[in-house]
């Protein structure tokens, strides 16, 4: 703020300042509120806490019901982010050689299942793959689940081959390379911060997607979002809590992944590669 | 006289130049498309066909063919003006015979029921004064015992029903119906208009509120140091980052009448009672928001970030009043952005379920609701399907504008 300010120029920057401190506040303290709840030893989610104990922790892991639904998310989860993010950076890769003729349908459809509302997908895929017997197994699970995460991992590796530099792969080509050994060592671990950004996007969609698998799944398939859907219908008990908990520290070591793959790749595009 | 031969480079092997470089660049977009292929391949079988299946599913009306294939067959080319002659009957009776061995009257008599709400108790009706296999004069039977199949009403409803492709669902789905004449009337009995207005008003109040609140947040980060606004990025990507279902469930924690805000509320003395802020149309509002604030504040923060300052400031030296300034030179450059953000916050606000079922009441569920109950509840798939395939238009067409609006910023960054 320059010191010649007016008075009225110092009480708008500081409004300014507070409004926006406030719509930061908004963002971040619902996060934060319910983790001090997980470790409260009384069984109402409210405050002051009664006192500090682990046993919501215990209840969650002595639950069957919720530890099949973790075994399953990280069934459906990993299988359908390693589809999408294969199948993904092949089309980027594609996609970035080069205009053909309906490029841009083809983005338009590889995009879509981002914008189309979950519930639509959701119904769709229950009437198709009741047809193709796909309902209430994994693998229909792990298919729908990949189809949702691929806009990400295109949107991501797209973005990457932006930087890079067409010119590396001609010279290996050049030295002799066969287009695979090309891919493998000269452009994949050039590309790979938005790869794996592209993987963490596609992870983070089927692990918290619930809609598409309400529809889609039965008890046996059950993923973490969907009993947690059930648990905050009936009755939210602080063992929701302590898996929200357990939850946000997941999306904060993926948040500091993502952040580290930024530089990463700030770095590699700042020192001319 | 022929001179292009020569005027050519020739390669190696005596193969123009220009035709090979045309071969390369051939085999190199086919290379490409076929790196494409795979993804492609995939997503239409696993996304594209289920979704067409739905929008198929809207207009289909195979039920009653499927169910009684004879008497859909008998009744082709039937002219409308007179109640069916004896072979319908009889394949009317072979059919409901062939359903009742099968158990199956079930779903004739729900479609049937659709069209006149009587047909149910009708078939049922028949069935039990079903003559007998090798009975003579069937129709004369069959209207002595049940005589709504002597009424040209109900044999209308049945042709209705039995052709293969139906407006119904989609036209119940704005309101209206074909009503026993064939005409297309308004159901006042039906509020899937009020419910669509609710969901474009819903997520309109909350692009709005997305806009104002990210706005300032987006401008401030973008004028601080990288050091500073990085650190108070996260507070906008944690959000981002975790479960729509930890959210949620934090919201009601916060909003319900025992919880913080209402506590905090009533130990400032602010308020006597317990504000009802969950479970209502204000709970679905502030949890929306929170949700789509950082579909917002990105593209925003995004495009602020490659705002060069000197433009306000050469407009405030040349006299202009800050706000002014701000509002003149600033903002028109930001509508891109703006316009992407509302977009985006708004196509996503539309297909919204989870928040509006978990922290909103019976009155707030918006269209995405009533699709999963006829899929679910009710098992009307027609309708469900009707109901998507118009959230689904709605949706697409708003992405195509978005699409354009994307496009065209991406050739204006690029000058």
């Amino acid at each position: 703020m320059n010191p010649y300010a007016t008075p009225l120029e110092k009480v708008w920057f500081w409004a300014f300042r507070l409004f926006c401190v406030g719509v930061l506040v908004f963002l971040i303290v619902p996060i934060l509120v319910i983790v001090p709840l997980s470790f409260n030893s009384s069984s109402f989610l409210s405050y002051p806490l009664a006192g500090v104990s682990l046993r919501w922790y215990h209840e969650l892991f002595a639950s069957d019901e919720w530890m099949s639904s973790i075994r399953n998310s990280f069934i459906v989860a990993p299988a359908a982010t390693l589809l999408a993010t294969t199948f993904g950076t092949l089309a980027a890769v594609g996609l970035t050689r080069g205009n053909f003729p309906g490029k841009a349908v083809v983005m338009g459809i590889l995009i879509s299942p981002m914008v189309v509302p979950t519930v639509i997908v959701g119904v769709g895929m229950y009437f198709f793959f009741a047809e193709q017997h796909l309902l209430n197994t994994y693998s229909g699970l792990i298919l729908a689940h990949a189809a949702l995460g691929v806009p990400f991992v295109i949107i991501t590796v797209t973005a990457t081959l932006q930087g890079y530099n067409y010119n590396l792969s001609r010279a290996a080509a050049s030295l002799g390379a066969p287009p695979l050994t090309t891919f493998f060592r000269v452009m994949l671990p050039l590309i790979a911060p938005g790869v794996i950004s592209g993987a963490l996007f596609a992870f983070a969609t089927s692990f918290d997607e619930v809609v598409v698998t309400l529809f889609l799944a039965a008890p046996a398939q059950r993923t973490l979002p969907m009993q947690m859907f059930a648990g905050i219908r009936e009755n939210i008990s602080p063992t929701i809590a302590a898996i929200a908990t357990l939850l946000i520290t997941l999306s904060v070591c993926m948040l500091l992944t993502m952040e580290w793959l930024r530089r990463r790749n700030e770095k590699l595009r700042g020192s001319g590669i | 006289m022929d001179t292009t031969p020569t005027a050519l480079p020739l390669s190696d092997d005596g193969v123009p130049l220009k035709v090979r470089l045309r071969r390369a660049e051939r085999s190199y977009k086919l290379r490409s498309l076929a790196l494409i292929a795979p993804l492609l391949i995939f997503l239409v079988l696993s996304f594209v066909l289920p979704i067409s299946t739905l929008l198929y599913r809207a207009v289909d009306n195979h039920e009653l063919a499927d169910a009684m294939p004879k008497t859909v067959a008998a009744l082709d080319g039937w002219d409308g003006n007179a109640i069916p002659a004896e072979p319908v009957f009889v394949a009317l009776a072979t059919d409901l015979r062939d359903l009742k061995e099968a158990g199956r009257i079930g779903i004739p008599a729900k479609r049937l029921g659709y069209e006149i709400s009587g047909f149910r108790s009708v078939l049922t009706k028949t069935l039990r004064k079903l003559p007998a296999p090798d009975a003579q004069n069937v129709r004369d039977v069959v209207v002595d015992a049940v005589p709504e199949w002597g009424e040209l009403r109900y044999w209308k409803a049945f042709e209705r029903a039995a052709k293969p492709y139906t407006p119904r669902y989609l036209l119940a789905s704005v309101d209206r119906e074909v009503n026993e004449d064939g005409q297309i009337v308004v159901n006042e009995s039906s509020a899937f208009v009020d419910i669509f207005g609710r969901t474009f008003w819903i997520s309109g109040v909350v692009t709005l509120c997305c806009l104002l609140l990210a706005y300032p947040l987006a401008y401030w980060l973008s004028v601080l140091p990288p050091s500073k606004s990085n650190l108070l990025m996260i507070c906008v990507l944690l959000p981002f980052w975790t479960s729509l279902l930890v959210r949620t469930a934090a919201w009601i924690v916060l909003l319900q009448s025992g919880g913080l805000i209402n506590g905090g509320l009533q130990a400032l003395g602010i308020i006597d009672q317990p504000l009802q802020l969950v479970f209502n149309r204000v709970g679905v509002y502030i949890s929306m928001v929170h949700i789509l604030l950082p579909f917002m504040i990105l593209p925003l923060y995004s495009v602020m970030k490659g705002i060069p300052p000197h433009f306000v400031r050469a407009a405030v030296s040349l006299g202009a009043h800050p706000f002014l300034a701000f509002w003149k030179v600033y903002v028109p450059q930001t509508i891109a952005g703006v316009g992407a953000g509302c977009l985006l916050t708004y196509i996503l606000a539309l297909g919204y379920y989870i928040t509006p079922a978990l922290l909103g009441g019976p009155d707030d569920q918006m269209v995405s609701y009533f699709v999963a109950f006829y899929t679910n509840r009710t098992i009307n798939w027609g309708m469900a399907s009707a109901l998507g395939s118009l959230l689904l238009v709605a949706t697409l067409l708003l992405y195509v504008v978005y699409g354009k609006l994307v496009d065209n910023t991406g050739q204006s960054g690029r000058k």
